[in-house]
């Protein structure tokens, strides 16, 4: 059992006012808060460590290298990854999708196939589009069924021997639905296909073992999972790294210059040219250890019984429609209330603390096939609590005496 | 006929009468709905701004020397502020709507609605108002 007040009083945004009441913050699906020992080691850094890493001699420089060597491995305990070299930093999620999405472009030919789902973030469609227009190579979608969930059958007749890469949401940062990851990768692995998983909604809500999973390619942001801004991780296996052309030139990822000829450094290096955001990648050590520290199971577990708590709830609001009722649902929910539109609402309930998010969540293709400009969500986070919810579902009812 | 002054001085004084927000935003909603309806015809692609948030439809006629001005939006609280937007510049010559300052937005508090990330189409509607007008200026 999880003692949430305790876990509330290491984070010092959840006591402050907005709009003179207190925050009631549901909009952990944007980005959650930081506990204050993740705000002590950007401080700490800065303060006490600051030197560029890798490069140095002195004393400084080894002292933060030693320390972000140390995230990654924990990052690489906390996935369950083989090799501490598969673990490469990115600024986030979207820059790990563009940096394999670039990579493809020299593995891809015309005629060969890229699969991705219509439950996408926007991050990981563009970048798929873009890297089909320059390749030749074909983006097909796997369609949505009514309940939020992926057409499987639908899938499983996508895939061909011309099928190289499949490209999907581990969890839908629009509908939540917890996608049939497992049997995405043996079906794609069948027939050839490589395999990349965007976790960025699921790393701090579903346990993770990369060998187990055996995907090619997986990543997810720091700043979803209670770390800084500005911080990801693409883990790929050795090979499928390998494989992979550098993306960004610059230093640290070579390992000899001339301008006859460049030879790129080894893993993970080779993919983290110029200085990272050093303070970020330490400070994101002590965000895995506050998961960690609560167990990812036990986290999922309150969550799940914050979402059913809140799925009922919401549910006793006249007119209001869920979109995403899969069997299967990490903390995220989206509706609608008939007759008012998701923003009024959104601008309501603010003004009474309570932050969910309103809009397309850069998913327009789910929004289309649902036939709506967009939806309200609130997603949850472990500091979440059921009295948050009913501030929350009575902010939203008096949005809606209001707006009727 | 009123300028653009005197308007805003009007609504300045209407929302110096709320004492908080909910009646400032009950205020806006009650302007949302008596909003005059856009024609059909002129609801297009064409005509149509697009936020982040929520959808705004904007027409403009020149009539004797004059810009009138309709709208829509989807959303309740964004057709309000249409409405104010519509009271201090529709009717108006060309001219002073494009040298129109528009201090009432400060004013009001309801300059958050308009700040960029609000995303709700209502700074590209200003925007949008102003060329309609310089384009009649010209």
């Amino acid at each position: 059992m999880l003692n949430i007040s305790e876990i509330r009083k290491q984070f010092p945004i959840l006591s402050r006012k907005v709009n003179k009441t207190d925050l009631v913050y549901f909009d952990n699906g944007a980005t959650t808060q930081k506990p204050q020992t993740v705000i002590d080691a950007v401080n700490n850094y800065y303060k006490d460590e600051n030197s560029n890493v890798h490069r140095g001699v002195h004393f400084l420089s080894g002292l933060a290298t030693d320390k972000f060597e140390e995230t990654r491995d924990a990052i690489q305990q906390f996935i369950g990854a083989k090799h501490k070299h598969e673990i490469i930093f990115t600024k986030g999620t979207t820059d790990a999708i563009n940096l394999v999405a670039n990579g493809f472009r020299s593995l891809l030919n015309k005629g060969d196939e890229v699969i991705i789902s219509e439950l996408e973030h926007h991050s990981n469609i563009v970048p798929w589009q873009m890297c089909c227009d320059f390749t030749g190579a074909t983006l097909k979608v796997i369609p949505l069924l009514d309940d939020g969930s992926l057409d499987m059958i639908t899938f499983k007749k996508l895939l061909s021997e011309n099928t190289k890469l499949v490209s999907v949401a581990h969890v839908s940062n629009a509908l939540g639905t917890i996608n049939p990851i497992e049997e995405i990768i043996s079906n794609a692995h069948k027939v050839g296909a490589k395999v990349m998983i965007d976790g960025a909604q699921a790393a701090s809500h579903i346990p993770l073992d990369m060998q187990k999973l055996g995907a090619d390619l997986y990543c997810f942001s720091a700043h979803k999972m209670y770390g800084p801004t500005g911080v990801g991780v693409l883990y790929g296996t050795d090979k499928m790294l390998n494989a992979l052309p550098p993306y960004q030139g610059g230093g640290e990822m070579i390992k000899e210059v001339s301008f006859e000829k460049t030879t790129y450094a080894c893993l993970p290096h080779k993919f983290e040219a110029g200085t990272p955001n050093i303070a970020g990648v330490i400070a994101f050590k002590n965000a895995i250890e506050f998961i960690t520290g609560l167990g990812v199971e036990n986290i999922a577990k309150y969550e799940d019984e914050l979402l059913q708590y809140a799925t009922a709830e919401i549910l006793k609001i006249e007119g209001v429609k869920i979109y995403g009722t899969a069997k299967h649902k990490s903390g995220i929910i989206s509706f609608n209330i008939e007759g008012l539109h998701p923003y009024d609402i959104g601008m309501i309930v603010d003004k009474m603390g309570v932050a969910i998010r309103t809009g397309h969540h850069c998913t327009q293709p789910i929004m289309n096939k649902f036939n709506v400009p967009g939806t309200a969500r609130i997603s949850v986070a472990v500091y979440n609590t059921k009295e948050e919810i009913d501030v929350c579902i009575n902010a939203i009812n008096k949005a809606k005496m209001m707006l009727s | 006929m009123e300028t653009i002054q005197d308007i805003q001085g009007e609504i300045i004084e209407d929302f110096g009468m709320f004492d908080d927000w909910m009646q400032k935003y009950e205020y806006l909603i009650d302007l949302g709905k008596e909003l005059a309806p856009i024609d059909k015809k002129h609801k297009t692609e064409d005509n149509l701004i697009k936020g982040c948030q929520s959808r705004v439809w904007l027409h403009a006629e020149h009539i004797d020397g004059k810009i009138i001005y309709t709208a829509d939006s989807d959303a309740i609280m964004t057709k309000g502020i249409i409405a104010i937007l519509i009271s201090v510049l529709s009717g108006q010559t060309p001219a002073s709507i494009t040298d129109a300052k528009l201090d009432f937005i400060n004013e009001i508090g309801l300059k958050e609605q308009l700040s960029p990330t609000r995303a709700n189409g209502l700074v590209s509607m200003i925007k949008q108002m102003k060329i309609y007008a310089l384009a009649y200026n010209n």
